[in-house]
């Protein structure tokens, strides 16, 4: 069975967390990503930019509605989610224009920061 | 530069010359960051890097003398700023690298001769890279209130501080939704690039409605202005518009928008208010009429556009340009033509209804068809949008010129008062006084 691992937590900068904080955050993300490769378990992992980065795209009779900032409805519920790798946010906003949640709720489009690649954490290209 | 305003946009004199003088420093200042933005995706940087270099030539060009290509010196050693920052620690954790090889130029010294063989920039010109600039400002990523604001920034180069003031904002407010939405663009990765035809339909709009922003910002009160400079930012409006018009010559929209500026550039600002129709045509600048006219009639010939090609109607813009230059054409004709106003106001609210366009209608229609036909017309706004029309200046003003106009100078006057307590502008509310005053003096 797969299962995806949702994290929710409070967002912070760099400075409101502290360099001390910030490196033990780090630290603890590595061995987790490690482990969970030395275990065999870890398909993929992202980190992602804080919401201020993010737009909410819906797809209604046929208009595509491009808004800024993240999703907020709390009628709706997080119900999956699609990674895809390409240029730019309009790429981004074509493919997800084209996802059938678009009509029936909204798509978030949040750049990625980090990614594990064989366990280990690398910036997003 | 006052800080109430952002430039002198009076026609006539020396405020004119000294506000084109201005407005070209700004170019070659916007022209410059769209190129070193467009590079990286990163505005911020940009802004950081070209500060740097523009502090640096404080410093050198007096001893040095002044380089003979200033333009390409500033763009040479602001990106060797912006790379020597991207090979920092923090970008190299923070963001990708796989914009380098845009930067990736030889380093070179900003002292060696441009129009030397290798150097950095070949030909006489630079790209211009201002109109996907300006789209990346009016992406709809970017949120609708800060639109404008972000061009006449980057585009132009105005502080965060002469901004708000322009819009009448809190100076930190406005630094700090300036910032958010150049993050914004960096961390979400807004394209630097004009779309294709496919994209360009839905984008060029709002790129279009943040230029029209600067023809439609509410005059900013301060204590010490007493409301007396209007529309401070006509002629960066007018400068904006003939970019997006020059840069895809074929959509008429953009040209119409351009008419529109030079327009109502073409009227001076300032002074106490009179009405359009009791200004002295005299006072009118006949070069910036002749330049609305001009990009009319380029608008004109164009096909209708990419937008919808099943309608053959004029869009907004041009619409609101032509209400102008038959206002404009009273110079020449000695009185207003109410017949053709009344046509293209009728377009207009066909095209793009505002209550404020359905409002001139009603008051065209009382010239055409007698203050009576006005008011019924009115009387049918004020039914279908009650409490917008409650709230709304120009509806009463129309009100009380038709109901004068009728020989109802008691009920007038009622609506008077009201548009008084309702206008914003201190200028306005002299005006309207003074009305009231020879209003009631008459009827007593």
């Amino acid at each position: 069975m797969r299962y995806t691992l949702l994290m929710h937590y409070q967002e912070m900068s760099p400075e409101e967390l502290g360099p001390e904080v910030l490196e033990q955050g780090e630290a603890a993300m590595n061995s987790y990503a490690a482990t969970l490769q030395q275990a065999g378990v870890l398909l993929g992992a992202e980190v992602l930019q804080p919401s201020h980065a993010s737009t909410t795209i819906t797809h209604r009779d046929g208009k595509l509605r491009i808004q800024d900032g993240p999703f907020a409805d709390t009628k709706e519920q997080l119900g999956g989610y699609f990674l895809i790798d390409v240029p730019d946010l309009d790429a981004a906003i074509q493919w997800a224009g084209q996802a059938p949640g678009a009509m029936w709720g909204s798509v978030e489009v949040r750049p990625g920061a980090t990614h594990t690649v064989d366990g280990a954490w690398v910036p997003n290209a | 530069m006052g800080a109430e305003r952002l430039t002198s946009t009076d026609s006539a004199g020396d405020g004119g010359a000294r506000a084109a003088a201005e407005l070209a420093a700004r170019a070659s200042y916007g022209r410059l960051l769209a190129i070193l933005a467009s590079g990286t995706g990163d505005v911020l940087l940009a802004e950081d890097a070209l500060a740097d270099a523009f502090e640096e030539a404080l410093r050198r060009w007096p001893a040095d003398g002044v380089p003979q290509r200033p333009e390409a010196w500033l763009l040479t050693v602001a990106r060797n700023r912006q790379r020597d920052e991207w090979k920092s620690a923090r970008h190299r954790l923070s963001a990708s690298l796989d914009v380098l090889p845009e930067l990736a130029m030889p380093v070179s010294s900003p002292f060696a001769a441009p129009d030397s063989p290798g150097a950095d920039f070949p030909g006489a010109d630079f790209p211009d890279r201002r109109l996907p600039l300006m789209l990346v400002c009016a992406h709809p990523a970017i949120a609708e209130d800060v639109r404008t604001p972000l061009m006449l920034q980057t585009v132009l180069g105005f502080e965060a501080a002469q901004i708000a003031a322009a819009f009448a904002v809190p100076p930190a407010a406005m630094a700090q939704r300036l910032v958010r939405a150049k993050r914004r663009i960096r961390d979400a990765r807004i394209p630097f690039a004009v779309p294709g035809p496919e994209i360009l339909p839905e984008r060029l709009p709002p790129v279009l409605e943040a230029v029209y922003g600067c023809l439609a910002i509410p005059t900013a009160e301060t204590p010490d202005d007493g409301g007396a400079s209007p529309r401070p930012t006509l002629a960066e409006g007018l400068f904006l518009a003939e970019l997006v018009a020059g840069s895809l010559e074929t959509e008429p929209e953009a040209w119409g928008l351009a008419a529109l500026a030079a327009f109502l550039l073409s009227r001076p600002s300032g002074g106490a208010y009179v009405p359009l129709e009791e200004q002295d045509t005299d006072a009118w600048n006949p070069v910036m009429i002749g330049r609305g006219e001009e990009y009319l009639r380029r608008a004109s010939a164009l096909p209708s556009g990419s937008r919808t090609a099943a309608s053959r109607t004029p869009g907004r813009f041009q619409l609101e340009a032509a209400i102008q230059a038959v206002h404009a054409n009273r110079a020449r004709r000695g009185g207003t033509d109410w017949p053709a106003l009344g046509t293209l106001y009728a377009a207009l609210n066909r095209v793009a209804p505002t209550l404020g366009s359905q409002i001139a209608e009603a008051v065209v229609l009382g010239r055409l068809d007698g203050p009576l036909a006005g008011l019924r017309r009115l009387d049918e706004l004020a039914a279908a949008r009650r409490s917008d029309c409650e709230r709304f200046q120009p509806y009463f003003a129309a009100r009380a010129e038709l109901l004068a106009s009728a020989d109802e100078p008691l009920e007038a006057a009622e609506y008077l008062r009201t548009a008084i307590s309702l206008s914003t502008e201190q200028r306005v509310r002299e005006y309207l006084r003074a009305k009231l005053h020879s209003m009631t003096e008459s009827a007593s």
